[in-house]
């Protein structure tokens, strides 16, 4: 039978990753002066399943360099070696090798021959102490083959069992069988050694046989039927026409030359022999690159499916009024639509539920990250993970890994003095990063604190004039001044240093927030710590939404940027020529957007201020009024991307269908002001 | 036909070993670690139990050990499926009571070889 | 008995022929006739109220609900300049299924005057497009056909469906 390998590769590749990264954490967790034994077993198994499932599927350079890893871990768990910072880092780095052998494996590339040999070495180098070059497996020395030539005849078999042979499932019968089918068996057996019936256990075996066998049969094959049960039985092998031949069976254990057949056994590649020179190992099948599957806990999928089963009876019990309806039956029917429209909102978000997944999962590569650049740059520096429970729509989790990342750097490069620096400032010398998440009203938070030397107002300031960014006069508030690093253009190459990242500003990482949706603050003191919060809208695809009139048409306004809404007098209204309309709210005046201009709606109802509704609205820290003809129903709606089949409108941020049928625009806050500005 | 017990932490280990004996007519009932297999064991009476040795939470060898205890066991064939060459892992499972070993790896061929050896 | 076995091998003769046939659906705007690749013809639908879209260009009439998905709706009359006719129930919109470059499917509808039917073109019979005299700029067709007495100008979707930057700067 030919079992196509192929498609377990890519649950093997998915276990190995994750395998991967548990030794990563277990390695980073060492605790150098304390080394719990348990951690060094959880390292030690990974590194163990990796390398029998890459021998199992024929992934041979795999398998071989993780032989000596998990050698080393061996020694480390039997307390055969001490735990080291040098070991674990060349471990570290051996686990950083895999991850790209298996990529380039499962991406159907060439594995890097050269990279392999340098992790390679510096493992043995680490192993042994010397720069050992060869990779022998410790495959067992293949046993002297016996002298005993292969004779034509046959063997003669005295075989005794030993009383407890049974107890470990092996039965004389399975051995005889066997035999049988080497060559023509011929059994004698030996009842002497059965004791009276009623001392008789029969849980022990008290036969002895004495057997034949005739034709033309290697005693290797003899030997292996018996290999399991080496000392459980008394066994003799003769060649069948030599001079002595022993009926009785023999009395002492093991005669004769057991063939080690360890060496065959043991290294049965399926494909690839060990060449010196590594091919490319590739897997039959392109595995699918980026997941996009998802993992989901069985009782999320329970939880939905006694749902849909409500559901279908709600739908029953609807149906069952609806056929021969009569006004009677209308509170039925009222009762009905209200369990209807209760199932349906479970079922949404039951079903929301399901693409959530905890931040840990972003948040799993910075104790790596974190303790890599840290001693890169020289500098002492604590991580600490708070929330990572706090569960996360998937496509953030996508999106927020690549931001957070350049904000974690930015913190560990330009952030966190160096150890002199922060001692002499009095701080201790050991600066702290926390990352932390929470949900707060409809948002999630993610927040990248660090306790370093903060930002600089005035730097930034004269940083921003000299780059023609404001001009000198400009006055700004604290949080303005911090967002300058937002713009484009403010740092220069000579600041975005091998740690920070070419070519990704701060302004990149703004956006891409923006585009999810959420926007992103900064809160600092100087000498003190800089404190970056990323909000995001908890799901992509569900906003409440205020519906609002402008004229005929209808469009919806997210309710987490609605501030209030005003009846304006003509007294609030300041009109500064070519700069539009401004209202006093309170301290601040804030512009007028009119939305029947800005939307160029024809069937606009108010066209004077005082008849219509002014929505204050604040996008992204911009706040602004939006003179619309009337406020309609809130409601949750369903974000529909006007992008995918058309194109990106300024001020849209997407769509949604109302109940009716119809299409409705979901406004852009942000978007709007830009518009109005032009 | 007979009804097999595998047992291996790996999961693509568990479906190449399942499918292979499935595919020769066996029913097969996975379970992840020894501490699920023993569970199984004491719901169901397998014919045979295929496991790994190294796993969390209950290793191959005192799955073995654990299972010769229940009456049901005594004699049921066990094998370890095993990447150490030497004889020490061999040896302690033989002690806690197994039958035999496969060495890894193997092919599915070898597999079923062993298993209808060992069920007949 | 001798009757059938005509009947069959006249069909299997045509048979034979539509296999070098690449379909088109006919549609005309104005008084003249195009066509589209069948196979990029998700489905044809009667005029509904679509929701408008603000800023666009005015042949980009707005957006409708396609069974869930949002989808624009294009006056090819408007596009190519022939003039507005007022909508009616009996209007068409025909509505096409084209590849991005990323591999993902977009779909739009577009308001025909009305739908003739699906054509079935000798591939090797199609000329090039001419260089002058169509209403419909050359570059959005691919070739001409003769079906019958008529001349069906084939259109090029993926050009048909392309966008045209906005006037104001909105899209980087």
């Amino acid at each position: 039978m030919s079992i196509d390998m192929a498609q377990f590769h890519q649950v093997f590749f998915e276990e190995s990753f994750e395998g991967l990264d548990i030794m990563e954490t277990g390695l980073l967790n060492l605790d150098m002066g304390d080394v719990d034994d348990e951690d060094i077993n959880t390292i030690f198994r990974a590194a163990h399943s990796i390398k029998g499932g890459s021998g199992t599927f024929g992934f041979t350079a795999v398998s071989d360099f993780t032989h000596v890893m998990e050698t080393l871990l061996d020694e480390m768990r039997d307390g055969r070696r001490q735990v080291t910072q040098v070991a674990v880092d060349v471990l570290l780095g051996s686990v950083d090798c895999l991850k790209e052998m298996l990529t380039a494996i499962q991406d159907e590339q060439e594995i890097d021959v050269e990279s392999v040999n340098k992790y390679q070495q510096a493992l043995e180098v680490e192993l042994n102490g010397t720069d050992a070059s060869s990779t022998e497996n410790t495959v067992e020395p293949s046993d002297e083959q016996t002298s005993q030539q292969v004779n034509a005849k046959g063997w003669m078999v005295a075989f005794s069992p030993h009383a407890d042979m049974l107890k470990t499932g092996n039965d004389p019968v399975r051995m005889l069988r066997e035999l049988s089918s080497l060559g023509e068996l011929t059994t004698t057996v030996d009842f002497q050694g059965v004791p009276d019936f009623y001392e008789l256990d029969p849980e022990e075996c008290h036969l002895s046989w004495s057997l034949e066998l005739v034709g033309d049969i290697v005693i290797s094959d003899v030997n292996e039927i018996f290999d399991w049960v080496e000392d459980e039985c008394d066994l003799a092998i003769q060649p069948l026409g030599s001079p002595t031949e022993e009926q009785a069976p023999p009395s002492s254990p093991v005669a004769e030359a057991t063939i080690e057949k360890a060496a065959e056994v043991a290294n049965p590649s399926v494909e690839n022999k060990k060449t010196t020179k590594v091919k490319a190992e590739t897997s039959k099948k392109p595995a699918a690159k980026g997941s996009s599957s998802i993992r989901v806990d069985t009782s999320k999928i329970d939880t939905l499916i006694n749902m849909v089963g409500e559901l279908v009876i709600t739908q029953s019990m609807l149906s069952l009024v609806g056929e021969h309806f009569e006004m009677n039956k209308l509170d039925q029917l009222k009762s009905g639509l209200s369990q209807l429209e209760r199932h349906t909102r479970e079922l949404q978000e039951s079903v929301m539920n399901i693409r959530m997944l905890p931040i840990s999962f972003v948040f799993s590569r910075f104790p790596r990250l974190v303790h890599d650049l840290s001693s890169k740059l020289d500098k002492k520096i604590e991580l600490v993970l708070v929330g990572e429970h706090t569960e996360v729509d998937k496509t953030v989790v996508e999106l927020l890994s690549d931001p957070l990342v350049h904000l974690v750097r930015n913190s560990l490069d330009h952030g966190v003095e160096m150890p002199a620096d922060r001692v002499a400032a009095g701080k201790p010398e050991t600066g702290t990063i926390t990352l932390e998440a929470y949900h707060r009203g409809g948002n999630i938070v993610i927040e990248v604190k660090d306790d370093g030397k903060g930002l600089n107002k005035e730097m930034l300031r004269a940083k921003a004039i000299e780059k023609g960014l404001i001009g000198e006069e400009t006055i700004l508030t604290d949080k303005q001044t911090y967002e300058l690093i937002f713009m484009a253009g403010f740092s220069t190459a000579a600041e975005l240093s091998d740690i920070s990242g070419r070519g990704v500003g701060m302004d990149v990482v703004r956006r891409n927030i923006q585009s999810l949706g959420g926007n992103i603050e900064i809160i600092s003191e100087l000498g003190v710590g800089t404190t970056i919060a990323i909000h995001l809208p908890l799901t992509l695809a569900i906003m409440d939404g205020q519906s609002i009139a402008v004229g005929d048409e209808r469009f919806i306004v997210p309710l987490g940027a609605i501030i209030e809404s005003i009846n304006i007098k003509e007294s609030m209204v300041n009109r500064v020529a070519g700069r539009g309309e401004t209202f006093r709210l309170r301290d601040e005046y804030l512009p007028i957007i009119r939305m029947h201009e800005i939307f160029g709606v024809k069937t606009v109802q108010a066209t004077k201020l005082t008849e219509g509704l002014v929505v204050v609205v604040d996008g992204q820290g911009m706040r602004c009024g939006l003179f619309v003809d009337d406020l309609l129903g809130q409601q949750q709606v369903v974000i529909k991307s006007l992008e995918a089949n058309y194109r990106k409108v300024e001020g849209v941020s997407g769509a949604t269908i109302l109940g009716d049928g119809s299409v409705a625009l979901i406004l852009d806050i942000p978007g709007l002001v830009r518009l109005s500005n032009q | 036909m007979a009804t097999i017990l595998a047992v291996d932490d790996s999961a693509s280990m568990r479906q190449m070993v399942s499918f292979t004996l499935k595919g020769a007519g066996y029913t097969v009932v996975e379970a992840v670690d020894g501490v699920d297999a023993l569970n199984k064991a004491k719901l169901q009476k397998f014919d045979c139990v295929v496991t790994d040795v190294n796993m969390p939470n209950k290793d191959g060898i005192t799955l073995i050990r654990d299972l010769r205890a229940l009456p049901n066991y005594k004699f049921i064939p066990m094998l370890m499926l095993t990447t150490e060459s030497g004889m020490d892992k061999k040896q302690a499972g033989k002690a806690a009571g197994a039958t035999g070993w496969i060495v890894k790896p193997f092919n599915p061929d070898q597999l079923l070889k062993t298993i209808k050896k060992v069920l007949g | 008995m001798a009757e059938e076995a005509e009947n069959i091998k006249t069909e299997q003769a045509e048979e034979k022929e539509l296999k070098k046939l690449v379909q088109f659906l006919s549609f005309t705007l104005g008084d003249e006739e195009y066509g589209v690749d069948i196979l990029r013809v998700q489905e044809i639908r009667s005029w509904e109220p679509v929701s408008r879209i603000p800023n666009v260009p005015n042949y980009e009439k707005g957006v409708v609900n396609l069974r869930g998905a949002i989808v624009p709706i294009i006056d090819l009359r408007e596009r190519f300049g022939l003039g507005h006719l007022a909508y009616s129930p009996l209007t068409v919109v025909v509505v096409l299924q084209m590849q991005t470059e990323e591999g993902a499917v977009r779909t739009m509808g577009v308001v025909v005057d009305s739908v003739s039917d699906v054509i079935n073109v000798d591939k090797k019979t199609i000329q090039d497009a001419p260089n002058f005299g169509t209403k419909v700029s050359t570059e959005f067709i691919n070739g001409l056909a003769s079906v019958e007495e008529r001349m069906v100008m084939l259109l090029d979707v993926e050009k048909l469906l392309q966008l045209d930057a906005l006037d104001d700067d909105n899209e980087k």
